[in-house]
């Protein structure tokens, strides 16, 4: 077995008992309905989660993406205020904005050679300053067409509803999982994550997948504004505060690797139930505050990053031991 | 002929890496590249893969000049590399390492079947059966190498160069990517082999060239060279020259001991030895690069903890767990790699001298100003250190400043016993004298020195004593009369009949 | 020689003061009110604390090629614990004493994962960023824990030969620290660490001791930063106490030269920094412009340090000035024959 898969094997395990714990105190956990539910509170979430998997597993972070979200919200929110386009003309618009964004983004990492962390960094002030300069308020959204797309779901048995934004999220994360293990720019990205120098021996055309990956970032988080403002149905500038710190926790729980090159997306998803999981168990409790989430969530992400630190160890003192056997 | 190399030059700042070279590479051959470090051997073949671009000369492939830009352009060209570290990436599988870049698509998705069928059926040519769904760093090196050679040919196809990659392979590694390498050899492929295991080169190539500071030496069959003609074109000494000079040997002076190794050793490092050393003796080690040289100082000086052995001086057990440890026992050791573990580039000549003092005074004992300056300008004056100032920083010296900056660095710690790795490498003739003459004047004041050493002369000249190593173990101990060029260059050379053919670690 | 060094700081700073001075006209003005010095200087100087105090620890962390994400929260925390215990009727000494000594634990906590555990200061510190808030809230338990407490209240509002309490910690706290690098060996091995760790440890230096040194002290000066805040609204808000000030204090810490490739460090420059932040934040305002342009300028600034520090930028800018410099003698040489 590969030591790789192992993280991803103890997010699928952990995630499940955690399910079943709350299944035996709370039977009602297992119906439909929760799962609906949990697919769609967090559809947002996975969405922009999947984005930060390809620039985790590309060895960089981007800690823009909350603020990307907010300014998305706000965006489409004051352009359907102040004029008439149709929702979805908003949208592509948007997508191109945030998608150019990170594509900037990568450009100056690559460009300048500074850490990914503090070009973000600055991102997260710029788009959070254009959300504030747009709206200080939370602008409320009402367009016909958002009415629609919030009332579509399908009613699962059980009468759970997994509604659109759900199965977006599901959607987005398959297109993720095709990128990232079927495609020569997939390859591209956890090559780059395994070591820049080989990656460059090897062929890899640095500076165009670092755009790529940050444009692909920056497109994610976009998509994930859309999605929340359909699920708030408003656009606020201080929303999702931290949430690029909730997205990063989600990802490495979902068993990629924070330093890059080894991962897979579909613990992405994983990860992201788990946080939803904790949440619902908590509403479910009642007497739970809702900032244990956090608290568990950093408790999950040293427990994940110290398991890798070890594995790392493991794997090394084996083969060591395996040359010095001989 | 399959390459050919007329009068290559290179010039860095400073220096000339290779001063007119001259190289060819036949179809259907392994041609060896020898020389130690410094002789010119990375970067002539640098200058063949793209990572370097030359300064004059020519390179012509299949007759026709090339001058690649990159490694991409090299392969494209039909020249492939494989390193010592492979350069492959162990987070991939050995499917996705071996067809990187071109991967066989359908729908533009990478099919992933196609692919694994494959990769498998490239292995099969080279005799290996391997579940290629796995990562690489689950392989053993030996097979992550055979897999880099793979990938090489398949991009390339005309010339492999291997670049020292047997360096941490045991016996019977070496034997694989040996069988794999013949198996080349006989589809028509130019290879250069470098490696610094004589062995090696003589059970494998054809052909051997040796470079030595830059320009080529000798080409010959090897089949026409011996073990010990070859060292000598590797180290530059005719042996005849200084069997007259060994006469001026040295009294074999009486030094009381001061420190004993007992059986220090760590395993797939350096097999455990004793060593023992004198007061003001200065003890040479000499062996090829790759014989365990730096790191049995490692090893003493505590940067690579033992895993067997005790040290002990007249008082009792010495605990050598670390740099510290070994600096509070009174040790010092100017490593090798000025850049990377001596010097501090951006700090000034006068902080990095203080450095070590400071660091054993500890943080809250300052060394006031006035005597931080009285010992930088004392330093600067006695190791005549060429520079504007004091308060340069290190980083702006020339390589044999930056070196006489790290010496007095430990000189002002006044230890009693100093390890030296290679202390005039890539240093000009003058402050070569002086260092020299330097290490003379400490141990006449009674310090200890370890010097290691390339070059058989500078030994011959400083040493009272002579430890050889070979193959990662201490094999022979030379002293009095028998500190020459000749008794070390044959211990070194001494193909090990009796002691274990080809023996290497385990 | 220290003017050098600190001379792009100063002339940014008064640029700034004049550009402000400019637009408002009283940005200049201090009345003796009270026993008090008021004016917009005197406010730049007391809402310029928090972050002041966070950079003086954050100087250091850089110093060593690290990075502290977690200072926002550990105000927050220490925040939370100083007003729990003045809630709980503890007193003073002791409240502060708690503060700092979770200050000095956070701190800890960050030191061992990166020296000891070898995490990457920016992972390591990122989850004591992810949880802190969470720590924080469960101290205040939820709520923005007030309290009344003049003697506490002190360290917010209070005033000392004029000059205002937080104003006058960042001052010592910076002064203090900068002497201590700079009379004791603590800099200079610092700074090597920074620059060369390998090289540092092999002279004999005690590089893991001296990495969780620095990520104590910015802890430390995480729990100060928190103390005023808390104090100057007399209460604990774990949520905004502190957010987005980590930003802020590594803002300031580059605009004061420092550079995030660690090696050599002046706290006063990075002060300096600090300062000009918060002019920036208060010329905003005064000038009548919303706060929201905040952001975005400082975020403009980022990108501004990130370009002039760029390792790449700066050796392609060597190699264009040496075929500039070569094209002008080859143009000189023609010239003459």
């Amino acid at each position: 077995m590969n030591t790789r898969a192992l993280p991803l094997y103890a997010t699928i395990v952990i995630f499940l008992l955690a399910y079943a714990i709350c299944w035996l105190q709370f039977p009602a956990m297992l119906s439909t309905r929760v799962i609906g539910n949990l697919l769609t509170d967090n559809a947002y979430l996975g969405i922009v989660a999947v984005g930060m998997t390809l620039v985790i597993l590309s060895g960089g972070i981007d800690l823009s993406v909350g603020s990307v979200i907010a300014f998305s919200g706000v965006f489409i929110a004051v352009l359907l205020r102040d004029s008439s386009l149709h929702p979805l003309v908003v949208f592509a618009m948007l997508l191109a904005l945030t998608t150019a964004f990170g594509a900037a983004m990568g450009f100056l990492i690559h460009r300048l050679a500074m850490p990914a962390f503090i070009v973000t960094l600055a991102g997260m002030f710029l788009a959070r300053g254009a959300a504030y300069m747009l709206s200080i308020d939370s602008v409320p959204i009402t367009h016909p067409f958002y009415e629609t797309i919030q009332d579509a779901y399908w009613l699962m048995p059980g009468k759970g509803r997994l509604r659109l934004i759900g199965i977006l999220m599901l959607l987005i994360v398959l297109a993720g999982m095709i990128i990232a293990h079927k495609t020569r720019f997939g390859a591209s990205v956890y090559a780059l994550g395994g070591g820049e120098a080989t990656a460059r021996l090897m062929g890899v055309r640095q500076g165009r997948t670092t755009i790529l990956v940050y444009a692909f970032s920056g497109c994610m988080a976009g998509l994930s504004g859309i999605v929340f403002s359909i699920y708030t149905g408003s656009g606020y500038s201080l929303a999702t505060v931290g949430t690029e710190l909730t997205a990063i926790a989600a990802v490495v729980i979902g068993g990629t690797l924070l330093t890059g090159g080894a991962g897979y997306m579909f613990g992405t998803l994983i990860g992201v139930l788990t946080m939803g999981l904790i949440q619902t168990y908590i509403v479910f409790d009642g007497t739970l505050s809702s900032w244990w989430t956090r608290i568990v969530i950093g408790i999950l992400l040293l427990v994940f990053i110290l398991l890798q630190k070890g594995l790392l160890k493991l794997s090394q003192s084996r083969l060591i031991e395996a040359a010095a056997d001989r | 002929m399959l390459l050919s190399i007329r009068s290559l030059t290179k010039t860095f700042p400073g220096t000339l890496a290779l001063d007119g070279v001259d190289f060819d590479l036949a179809t259907g051959e392994v041609h060896a590249l020898l020389g130690e470090n410094g002789a010119g051997k990375s970067t002539l073949i640098k200058c063949l893969t793209g990572a370097y671009h030359r300064d004059g000369g020519t390179v012509a492939l299949d007759g026709a000049e090339i001058a690649p830009r990159s490694t991409v352009e090299a392969q494209e060209l039909g020249i492939g590399t494989v390193y010592q570290e492979v350069n492959l990436l162990p987070n991939l599988t050995v499917a996705q390492n071996l067809m990187f870049g071109r991967e066989p698509r359908r729908f533009g998705l990478i099919n992933t079947r196609a692919m694994r069928a494959e990769a498998r059926e490239m292995l099969r040519q080279y005799g290996l059966e391997l579940d290629v769904d796995r990562d690489l760093g689950n392989y053993s090196v030996a097979i992550q190498q055979i897999i880099a050679i793979a990938r090489a040919v398949a991009l390339s196809g005309k010339v492999l160069i291997l670049d020292e990659p047997t360096a941490s392979l045991d016996a019977r590694e070496v034997e694989m990517v040996f069988d794999v390498v013949r198996g080349l050899r006989e589809r028509g492929l130019g290879i250069v082999f470098v490696s610094h295991f004589l062995d090696q080169v003589f059970e494998l190539t054809d052909r051997v060239t040796v470079l030595r500071n830059g320009r080529k030496i000798v080409t010959e069959r090897t089949a026409d060279l011996d073990r010990m003609s070859l060292i000598e074109h590797m180290l530059g000494r005719a042996l005849e020259e200084e069997v007259e000079q060994q006469g001026a040997g040295k009294a074999a002076a009486t030094h009381p001991d001061l420190l004993h190794f007992e059986g220090v050793g760590r395993h797939g490092v350096i097999e455990p030895f004793d060593l023992t050393i004198g007061q003001g003796e200065v003890v040479g080690l000499a062996g090829l690069l790759g014989s365990g040289r730096t790191e049995s100082a490692e090893l003493i000086f505590g940067v690579r903890p033992a895993q067997t052995g005790s040290a002990r001086d007249e008082k009792g057990a010495l605990d050598l767990k670390s740099p510290r440890a070994a600096i509070a026992a009174g040790f010092g050791f100017a490593p090798e790699d000025r850049k990377t573990d001596g010097i501090v580039a951006d700090l000034s000549i006068r902080e990095n001298i203080v450095l070590g003092l400071q660091a054993q005074r500890g943080w809250a004992r300052p060394i006031p100003r006035a005597e931080q300056n009285r010992l930088a300008e004392d330093y600067i004056r006695r190791l005549d250190i060429r520079t504007s100032g004091r308060e340069k920083p290190v980083g702006d010296l020339s390589g044999g400043n930056q070196q006489k900056v790290v010496l007095a660095r430990w000189l002002a710690m006044n230890p009693r016993f100093l390890i030296l790795d290679e202390p005039t490498r890539g240093i000009d003739v003058g402050a070569h004298a002086e260092i020299l003459r330097l290490i003379h004047d400490l141990t006449g004041a009674g310090m200890s020195v370890l010097v290691i050493s390339s070059e058989i002369e500078e030994l011959v000249a400083v040493s009272d004593r002579v430890i050889v190593l070979r193959d990662r173990r201490h094999v022979a101990e030379l002293r009095g009369e028998r500190v020459a060029p000749d008794a070390i260059m044959r211990a070194i050379a001494r193909d090990g009949t009796g002691d274990g053919e080809t023996a290497r670690c385990c | 020689m220290l003017l050098k060094r600190i001379a792009p700081q100063l002339i940014a700073l008064a640029a700034l003061v004049l550009l402000v001075t400019l637009v408002y006209p009283g940005f200049l003005d201090i009345s003796f009110n009270d026993g008090r010095l008021v004016g917009p200087v005197v406010d730049v100087l007391k809402r310029g604390a928090p972050v002041a105090l966070l950079a003086v620890g954050m100087t250091l962390v850089i110093a060593t090629r690290g990075i502290d994400l977690s200072v926002g929260t550990t105000m927050a925390i220490c925040g939370a614990v100083a007003a729990w215990a003045i809630a709980s009727g503890w007193g003073l000494a002791p409240a502060l004493l708690l503060a700092l000594a979770a200050g000095g634990i956070a701190g800890l906590w960050n030191g061992l994962l990166v020296a000891v555990v070898g995490i990457q200061p920016f992972v390591a510190t990122l989850i004591l960023m992810t949880m802190g808030r969470g720590i924080a809230q469960l101290i205040t338990e939820g709520r923005i824990l007030t309290f009344n407490h003049p003697g506490f209240a002190f360290f917010g509002s209070g005033t000392i030969l004029g000059l205002p309490v937080p104003a006058w910690l960042w001052l010592l706290t910076g002064a203090g620290v900068a002497l201590l690098m700079r009379r004791s060996a603590l800099g200079m091995l610092i700074e090597a660490t920074g620059i060369n760790r390998r090289a540092s440890a092999l002279a004999g230096v005690n590089a893991t001791v001296l990495l969780i040194a620095v990520y104590v002290a910015s802890g430390l000066c995480a729990a100060l930063a928190g103390i005023v805040v808390t104090a100057d609204i007399r209460g604990a808000d774990a949520n905004n106490s502190g957010l987005w000030l980590e930003l802020d204090a590594i803002l300031a810490v580059v605009i004061g030269g420092n550079s995030l490739l660690g090696g050599r460090f002046s706290i006063l420059a990075a002060l300096l920094g600090a300062l000009i932040i918060q002019t920036i934040d208060t010329g905003i305002l005064l000038a009548g412009f919303p706060s929201e342009y905040n952001l975005v300028i400082k975020a403009a600034l980022v990108l501004v340090i990130l370009v002039l520090q760029s390792p790449r930028i700066a050796a392609e800018w060597r190699i264009w000035r040496k075929s500039q410099r070569a094209s002008r003698e080859a143009l000189a040489e023609r010239s003459r024959t």
